[in-house]
C-alpha cells in the first residue's frame, strides 16, 4: 500500500472549525497510491462481515458484466500464451541440439547406421539419447525451422503482452467507473441523510469514508481483480503443463504447497496482530501530533513543549517497536516462500536428475518442469499478498456501504403543499422533541409568531434555543405536536419548499472556497440564479460588506475559504449576512449572527437587520439582550421549556428570570457607561 | 533531501551489514543455476547418482544460507527504516514545538501535521523498500553481467541494447504519468475540499436549498478526478506488458543469434541456456528497480516537505547566552519573583511578507495590580498586541520590557511561566478536567483546582459532570459547550497563578450573567497581578485602570473610561455604538 502518492491523509479533514477545536480524526486507513508495496504494509483491518461486503462489492461489478468477462477472457489468453512460450522455445533448443549432433556424423548415413556405429563404439547412452531425437546425420542446424519456431514464440509473446495490456486497460475503465459511481452514490446519499447523521458523527469520520475509503477502493480494485484472475489462470495452466510432463514430479512439487500455505498464513496472522498494534500506535501518535499542533498557542504559553515531547517520545517508541516487528514479520514472507521454492527446486533437480540418469525422463523435460514449478509457486505467494490488500479494500468498502445503508430522511409528501407567498404566521403547537430518547429536551412547547413579528429567543446555553431553529427548518422533525406556517403543517410541505421560505444566518460562518462574490451569490433563490451584479452589490452594501471588500486588493474577486486568513471572523460573518440579504426570505432566522463582529460594525448590521426584519416574521437567537430588546415577543427558555414570554417591558416588570438576566448585564454597565 | 538523509547515519552499521547480507544472498542466487548445471554435467551425463545427491545437498546448504541472509537482512532493514522514521518524526515534532505562532501559521497546522505524519511515513517506506532493491538490483545486475560474460562475450552485447530499451519505455511512461500524478493529487485535494465544505456547511446548504448545486459541484470534481485517474491507469497498463514483452523477445533474439554462434562453433550449447537465465536475472533486477523508481519522486517530494520544516528557523528563541543545554533556568530559584511591570516601547509588528504593519508605535506601561484593557474593532491588532507578551510573536519594531528587561533577554521558559494566557480560542487537551487545569502547574492541589473553577464560574458544571475533576475531556474540548470551554481555559490560567494575566477576548461565549459574575470574582482573585483584557464590549472593560484604544494597529487613545470619553473620538464612537444598539434593536 504505502508506496502511496502524496495523498491527502485522513487528517485532511483538518480545517479550522469556527469557534472550536473539533479537530480532524485520524483514520485507520492505509496510505494510497497507484502502486502497492509488498504484503503486510496494509494495516490489519478486518471487515466485520467480510463475505457479505465482498459479495456486495462484487455486485457493483454487475453493470460491467461484459467488460469483466472480457477481462477474464483476456487474462486467460495472456496467461496461456505466456505458459506455452517456454515449451516452444524448448523446441528451438531441441532443433539446435539436433543440428549440432547431426553435423558430427557424415552425410548420407541413415539414423540406424549411426546407431549401430555408436553402440559398436560402446557409447550406449548417446545412442539411447539419439534414439529419442530427430537427428539427420550430416545435416547442420536447420535455421529455417528454428526461425519459424522462434517467430511463433515471438508471436505468442506479442499476443500475450497485447492481451495483458488490453486486460489492464479495460479493467482500469471498469474500476474507475465503478468508483466514480460509488462516490456519486455516497454523495447523493449524504444529501438525503437526516442532520442527525452529521451531528452524531465527526466530520473527519464522514469525510474519510467519502474520500479515503473510496480512494482505497479505487487504487486497489484494479490490482486485485487483474492479479487474482491472472493468478488463478496461471495456477491451472501451469498445473496442466506440469502434469503433462511428469505426474510424479508434480506430486512432489505439490507436496511443498501445504507447507507454503501454512507458513504464509502463519506469518500473515502474526503480522496482522503486529500491524494492528502499529496502527493503534500510529493513531495515538497522530492524534497527539494533531492536538499539540492545533493547540500550539496553549502549549507554548504554558511551557508545555517538554511535556508534549515526552508524551510524543513514549508513543513514538511504542510505534517503533510495533512497526519494526510488523515489518520484520511481514517481510520474511517473501524469503520464506523463496526458501520453500528453493527446496522444491533442489528436490526436482535431484529426483529429476536421478530419473533422467535412469532413462525415465528427458533432460529437456526436467528443465521445463523446473521453470513451471517456479511459475506455479509465484501466483500462490502473490495471492497471499493480495489477500492483505483485499482485506483492507473490503474493510473500506464496508465503511462506504455503511454510509449507503444509513437511514434517510422521511420522504417528502407525494403532493407537497406549496406556499409561494406566506403571510408568515408561525406556530409551535404542543411540540416535544428529544435528541436522545432518554434525555428530555423540549416538552410540550407552544409559541406563536404573528406575521411580521420579531420573536426573540433568549436563555442560557443548552436551553434549547438552537433546537427550535432545527425544528423550524426541519433539520430535525418534532417527536410530538406540530409546527405550522400560515396554518399548514410544515411536514405537509417539501423540505426544499419549506426552507425556501427562510433566510438564515448561523453562528457557524460557513464560506466555501471561492470568491467573495460567489459566496454572496450563494444566497440566491432558484428563480433568480445567478443573481445580477447589482443585486450582489446591493446585498453587500446592506450587510456592510461592500466597504471592506473594496479595500481588498482584488475586491469581490478575493478568494476566501474555510481557512482563509485574508478576512477576519467578523468580516466572514458579514458575508454570510449579505448572503441572507440576497436571499430576501419571507421568514428570517438569526442565530447568534453578530457575536463576533465588533460593536461598531455590529451597530451598522443592527440597522440593516432592523430594515430586513421589518416586513418579515423573524426569529432572533442571541445571548446579548441588547440586540433583542425591541422584539415583539421575547421568549425566555430554560431547560427546554418556555419559562417566560412577553415584551421587554412586561418581562422587566415581572422581575423574573429575564429581569435577572438583563440586570446582570446592563443596568450596571450602562448606567455608568454613558 | 541530503539533509533529511542525515537521519540515516545512526544506522550505517546495520545498513552496511544489510548490504553484505544482500551481496551473499545475490551471489547464492546466482550460484544455484551453476550447481544445477553441474548436476547435469557431472551427475546426469555420467549417470552418477551419488554425485547428483552430493551436489543436491550443496544446493540445499546454499538455499539455507540464502534464507538466513534474507531474513537477517529483512530484520535489520525493518529496524533501521523504522528507527529512521522514528528519529525523523521526533526531529520534526521537536522542531515544530520550537517554532513560534508566526511560523506555524505560515505552514498551517494541517500542513505541519501531514508533514510530521504522512511525509515521514512515506520516507520511512521508501527506505524500507528502497534498501532491498537499491542493493540487490545492482548486485544482481553486475553479478548477472559477469556470469553472462563468462558464458559468451559477444552475445553479452545484447544487454547493451535491451537494458536501455527498457529504460526508454519506462522513461516515456514516467514522463507522461509523473505530471499526471501531481495533477491527480490536486484533484483529490479538490474533491476532498468539496466534501469537507459540504459536511461543514450542511445546514447552510440545506437552508438555502442548494443540494443540487452542491451535487453538481461534487460531480464536476468527481468526474475530473476520474478522468485523470483513468488516463494514469491506462498509461500505466502499458508498463508491465511491454517490459515483459521486451524480456521475452530478448530471449527469442538471444536464442536466434546464439544458435548462429553455436553453429559456427564459437560457443558450446549448454552456455546458451545459462546465458538466457542470467539475462533474465538482470532484466528482472532492472524491472524491480523500475518499481522503486516510481517511489522516488514521491519520496523526494516528501523529503522536501519535511526538510522545509527542519530548516525553519524559529523567529522566537530564548536568549542565546542562557539557552544552554543544561537548562540552567530550571534550577534558579534564586531568581527574584518578577514584579510584572510590562512596558511597550514603540512596539510595531508586521507579518513576514506583509505590506502593512499590524501594529505600529505602541507605547504604554502596565503595572502590577492594574487592569489594562485593550479595545478596538475587529482586525485592529488587539490579539497580536497581547500575544507579544508571552512572545508567541516577537515585535518587529521597538521593544517589550518586563520589569525593565527586554523580553528577548528573558529565558523563554521563565517568561512564559510569568504569563497566564487565556487565548481567544479556548483550546482544551484530551484528558480530564484536572489534567487540563494542571497544564500550567503540574503539582497543583485539588483545592487549588476547585478554587480556580469557582472563580471561573465553572464549579457548578464541573461538579455535575460524572467524575467531576476526573471527568473526561475530549480532544479540543468538544464534549463541553463553548462557554464551558472558555471557563475551563480561564481556570487553567488561574491555577498557574502567574504574575501577568492575559485574557484575549475570553468572555465572548459566556452569557451575560455568567460573564458579570466571573469578572467580579476574577477581580478579587488576581490581586496584585498585572492584568490585560482584550474585549469588544465597553461593559467588560469600563472599570479598567487603563484602556488602550486601538484602531488599525495604532493607539488612538489611552486612559480611563472617563478620560477617553472626553478625549478619544474612536472610543466615544464605540461607546455610542454600544449604547445606541440598546436603542435600535
Amino acid at each position: 500500500m504505502s508506496g502511496g502518492s502524496e495523498r491527502v491523509p485522513r487528517l485532511a479533514a483538518t480545517g479550522p472549525e469556527p469557534g472550536q477545536g473539533r479537530g480532524p480524526r485520524f483514520g485507520r486507513g492505509p496510505g494510497r497510491g497507484g502502486f502497492h508495496g509488498p504484503p503486510g504494509m496494509m494495516p490489519a483491518e478486518r471487515a466485520r462481515d467480510f463475505k457479505g461486503s465482498l459479495r456486495r462489492l462484487l455486485r457493483l461489478l454487475a453493470p460491467y458484466r461484459l467488460a469483466t468477462l472480457m477481462v477474464v477472457a483476456l487474462a486467460l489468453g495472456s496467461v496461456v500464451f505466456s505458459i506455452v512460450g517456454p515449451r516452444i522455445l524448448g523446441n528451438a533448443t531441441n532443433l539446435l541440439f539436433e543440428g549440432i549432433i547431426g553435423k558430427q556424423f557424415p552425410a548420407g548415413l541413415s539414423v540406424e547406421q549411426v546407431d549401430r556405429m555408436l553402440r559398436a563404439a560402446g557409447r550406449q547412452e548417446l545412442a539411447d539419447m539419439l534414439g529419442r531425437m530427430n537427428v539427420v546425420p550430416g545435416r547442420g542446424v536447420d535455421f529455417a525451422a528454428i526461425r519459424s519456431v522462434l517467430l511463433a514464440a515471438a508471436m505468442l509473446y506479442v499476443l500475450s503482452a497485447a492481451f495483458s495490456w488490453a486486460q489492464h486497460y479495460i479493467m482500469a475503465g471498469v474500476s474507475q467507473r465503478l468508483v466514480y459511481r460509488l462516490r456519486r452514490d455516497v454523495d447523493a446519499k449524504l444529501a438525503r441523510v437526516p442532520l442527525k447523521y452529521y451531528d452524531s458523527n465527526t466530520r473527519g469520520e464522514i469525510l474519510s469514508r467519502v474520500t479515503n475509503d473510496i480512494d482505497n477502493i479505487a487504487s486497489t480494485l484494479q490490482q486485485i481483480t487483474t492479479q487474482l484472475i491472472t493468478a488463478a489462470v496461471t495456477v491451472v495452466g501451469v498445473l496442466y503443463m506440469m502434469l503433462s510432463i511428469s505426474p510424479l514430479l508434480t506430486l512432489m512439487a505439490l507436496a511443498t504447497l501445504p507447507l507454503s500455505l501454512i507458513v504464509t498464513l502463519g506469518i500473515a496472522g502474526r503480522s496482522q496482530r503486529q500491524f494492528a498494534a502499529q496502527w493503534e500506535s500510529t493513531g495515538k501518535l497522530n492524534g497527539h501530533i494533531e492536538e499539540m499542533y492545533t493547540g500550539h498557542t496553549v502549549v507554548q504559553a504554558f511551557n508545555g513543549q517538554e511535556k508534549a515531547l515526552r508524551a510524543f517520545d513514549d508513543e513514538n517508541a511504542r510505534l517503533y517497536a510495533a512497526a519494526s516487528r510488523a515489518h520484520f514479520i511481514s517481510g520474511i514472507i517473501m524469503p520464506a516462500m523463496h526458501f520453500i521454492n528453493n527446496l522444491n527446486y533442489v528436490g526436482v533437480c535431484v529426483i529429476g536428475g536421478i530419473r533422467v540418469a535412469r532413462g525415465l525422463i528427458t533432460l529437456g523435460d526436467v528443465q521445463a518442469f523446473i521453470q513451471y514449478a517456479r511459475q506455479f509457486s509465484q501466483p500462490i505467494s502473490q495471492t497471499a499478498s493480495i489477500m492483505n490488500v483485499l482485506q483492507s479494500t473490503v474493510a473500506s468498502a464496508e465503511r462506504v456501504f455503511e454510509v449507503l445503508d444509513e437511514a434517510e430522511e422521511t420522504p417528502d409528501p407525494a403532493q407537497p403543499v406549496r406556499l409561494p407567498r406566506v403571510a408568515g404566521r408561525v406556530e409551535f403547537r404542543n411540540v416535544s422533541f428529544r435528541y436522545k430518547p432518554d434525555v428530555p429536551l423540549i416538552e410540550n412547547l407552544n409559541l406563536v409568531a404573528e406575521p411580521g413579528q420579531t420573536v426573540a429567543i433568549v436563555g442560557p446555553t443548552g436551553a434549547g434555543k438552537t433546537t427550535l431553529v432545527n425544528l423550524l427548518m426541519r433539520f430535525y422533525d418534532v417527536d410530538d405536536g406540530a409546527i405550522t406556517i400560515d396554518g399548514v403543517d410544515i411536514r405537509a410541505m417539501s423540505r426544499d419548499g419549506l426552507r425556501s421560505l427562510f433566510g438564515m444566518v448561523l453562528q457557524d460562518t460557513w464560506l466555501f472556497e471561492g470568491t467573495i462574490r460567489e459566496n454572496i451569490a450563494y444566497g440566491c433563490r432558484d428563480d433568480r440564479c445567478p443573481p445580477g451584479e447589482e443585486e450582489i452589490l446591493a446585498a453587500a452594501r446592506a450587510a456592510r460588506v461592500d466597504h471592506f471588500v473594496r479595500a481588498l486588493p482584488e475586491g469581490y474577486d478575493t478568494r476566501i475559504g474555510d481557512d482563509a486568513s485574508t478576512i477576519s471572523q467578523g468580516q466572514r460573518q458579514l458575508i454570510t449576512i449579505a448572503r441572507a440579504f440576497l436571499a430576501d426570505p419571507q421568514i428570517l432566522i438569526l442565530d447568534e449572527a453578530t457575536s463576533s463582529v465588533d460593536t461598531r460594525t455590529e451597530l451598522l448590521i443592527q440597522q440593516a437587520m432592523a430594515e430586513l426584519m421589518k416586513r418579515r416574521t423573524s426569529f432572533v437567537i442571541a445571548h446579548r439582550l441588547s440586540t433583542i430588546r425591541n422584539a415583539d415577543v421575547i421568549v425566555v427558555m430554560n431547560q427546554g421549556r418556555i419559562i417566560e414570554h412577553g415584551n421587554h417591558e412586561s418581562l422587566m416588570a415581572a422581575k423574573g428570570f429575564y429581569y435577572d438576566l438583563y440586570n446582570s448585564q446592563f443596568s450596571k454597565a450602562f448606567a455608568e457607561a454613558v | 533531501m541530503t539533509y533529511v538523509l542525515r537521519y540515516l547515519k545512526p544506522y550505517w552499521k546495520q545498513l552496511t551489514m544489510v548490504s553484505v547480507l544482500l551481496l551473499v544472498q545475490s551471489l547464492s542466487n546466482l550460484y544455484l543455476p551453476d550447481l544445477n548445471a553441474r548436476i547435469i554435467n557431472e551427475g546426469i551425463a555420467m549417470g552418477d547418482i551419488d554425485t547428483i545427491v552430493r551436489i543436491g545437498l550443496v544446493m540445499l546448504a546454499v538455499t539455507l544460507l540464502l534464507a538466513g541472509c534474507s531474513m537477517l537482512a529483512v530484520f535489520l532493514t525493518a529496524r533501521s527504516a523504522m528507527g529512521f522514521g522514528r528519529d525523523l518524526r521526533r526531529a520534526v515534532f521537536a522542531k515544530v514545538q520550537s517554532l513560534s505562532q508566526a511560523e506555524v501559521n505560515r505552514f498551517g497546522a494541517p500542513s505541519l501535521i501531514t508533514r510530521t505524519t504522512n511525509d515521514v511515513q512515506q520516507m520511512q517506506m521508501a527506505v524500507l523498500m528502497g534498501f532491498n532493491m537499491m542493493f540487490s538490483a545492482p548486485i544482481m545486475s553486475v553479478g548477472g553481467v559477469i556470469m553472462a560474460l563468462r558464458q559468451d562475450v559477444p552475445l553479452s552485447a545484447s544487454i547493451i541494447v535491451i537494458v536501455p530499451l527498457m529504460a526508454l519505455v519506462v522513461g516515456l511512461v514516467m514522463r507522461r504519468t509523473m505530471p499526471l500524478f501531481k495533477l491527480q493529487q490536486r484533484k483529490i485535494d479538490r474533491l476532498n475540499q468539496v466534501v469537507r465544505e459540504k459536511i461543514a456547511g450542511v445546514r447552510v446548504i440545506r437552508a438555502f436549498v442548494k443540494t443540487e448545486r452542491e451535487a453538481s459541484r461534487f460531480n464536476e470534481a468527481n468526474l475530473d478526478l476520474t478522468n485523470t485517474a483513468l488516463t494514469i491507469q491506462r498509461t500505466m497498463a502499458l508498463v508491465m506488458p511491454s517490459l515483459m514483452l521486451i524480456m521475452h523477445l530478448s530471449a527469442v533474439a538471444i536464442m536466434w543469434f546464439g544458435a548462429h554462434r553455436i553453429d559456427s562453433g564459437a560457443m558450446p550449447l549448454g552456455n546458451l541456456t545459462a546465458f538466457i537465465s542470467y539475462v533474465m536475472q538482470i532484466l528482472m533486477s532492472v524491472m524491480m528497480a523500475v518499481v522503486m523508481l516510481v517511489m522516488v519522486p514521491r519520496a523526494v517530494a516528501s523529503a522536501e516537505r519535511v526538510q522545509e520544516v527542519l530548516a525553519e528557523v524559529p523567529s522566537v528563541a530564548g536568549p542565546a547566552a542562557l539557552e544552554g543545554p543544561s537548562e540552567a533556568e530550571d534550577e534558579s530559584p534564586a531568581d527574584p519573583m518578577p514584579e510584572g511591570i510590562v512596558e511597550f516601547r514603540d512596539v510595531g509588528f508586521t507579518y513576514p511578507g506583509a505590506e502593512a504593519p499590524v501594529l505600529s508605535g505602541v507605547s504604554f506601561v502596565a503595572r502590577p495590580g492594574e487592569v489594562t484593557a485593550i479595545i478596538g474593532s475587529t482586525g485592529s491588532g488587539k490579539s497580536t498586541l497581547v500575544n507579544l507578551i508571552p512572545r508567541l510573536y516577537d515585535a518587529t519594531d521597538g521593544a517589550l520590557l518586563i520589569d525593565g528587561v527586554d523580553v528577548r533577554d528573558i529565558p523563554l521558559k521563565r517568561l512564559r511561566g510569568m504569563v497566564g494566557l487565556v487565548p481567544q480560542k479556548a483550546f482544551l487537551f484530551s484528558g480530564t478536567v484536572a489534567s487540563n487545569l494542571r497544564y500550567g502547574k503540574e503539582d497543583a492541589a485539588e483545592a487549588e483546582l476547585w478554587k480556580a473553577l469557582d472563580v471561573a464560574q465553572a464549579k457548578g458544571f464541573v461538579s455535575e459532570m460524572p467524575g467531576q475533576l476526573e471527568a473526561a475531556i475530549a480532544q479540543g474540548g468538544t464534549n463541553v459547550s463553548g462557554g464551558q470551554r472558555q471557563r475551563l481555559a480561564i481556570a487553567r490560567a488561574l491555577v498557574k497563578r502567574p504574575r501577568i494575566y492575559v485574557f484575549d477576548d475570553s468572555f465572548s461565549a459566556l452569557d451575560f450573567a455568567t460573564d458579570a459574575r466571573l469578572r467580579a470574582a476574577l477581580r478579587k482573585q488576581v490581586g496584585d497581578a498585572t492584568v490585560f483584557i482584550v474585549a469588544q464590549r465597553v461593559s467588560t472593560i469600563k472599570d479598567a485602570d487603563r484602556i488602550v484604544v486601538l484602531d488599525k494597529g495604532q493607539v488612538v487613545g489611552i486612559g480611563t473610561h472617563a478620560e477617553l470619553m472626553t478625549s478619544c473620538e474612536v472610543y466615544k464612537e464605540i461607546v455610542r455604538s454600544q449604547h445606541a444598539e440598546e436603542e435600535i434593536a
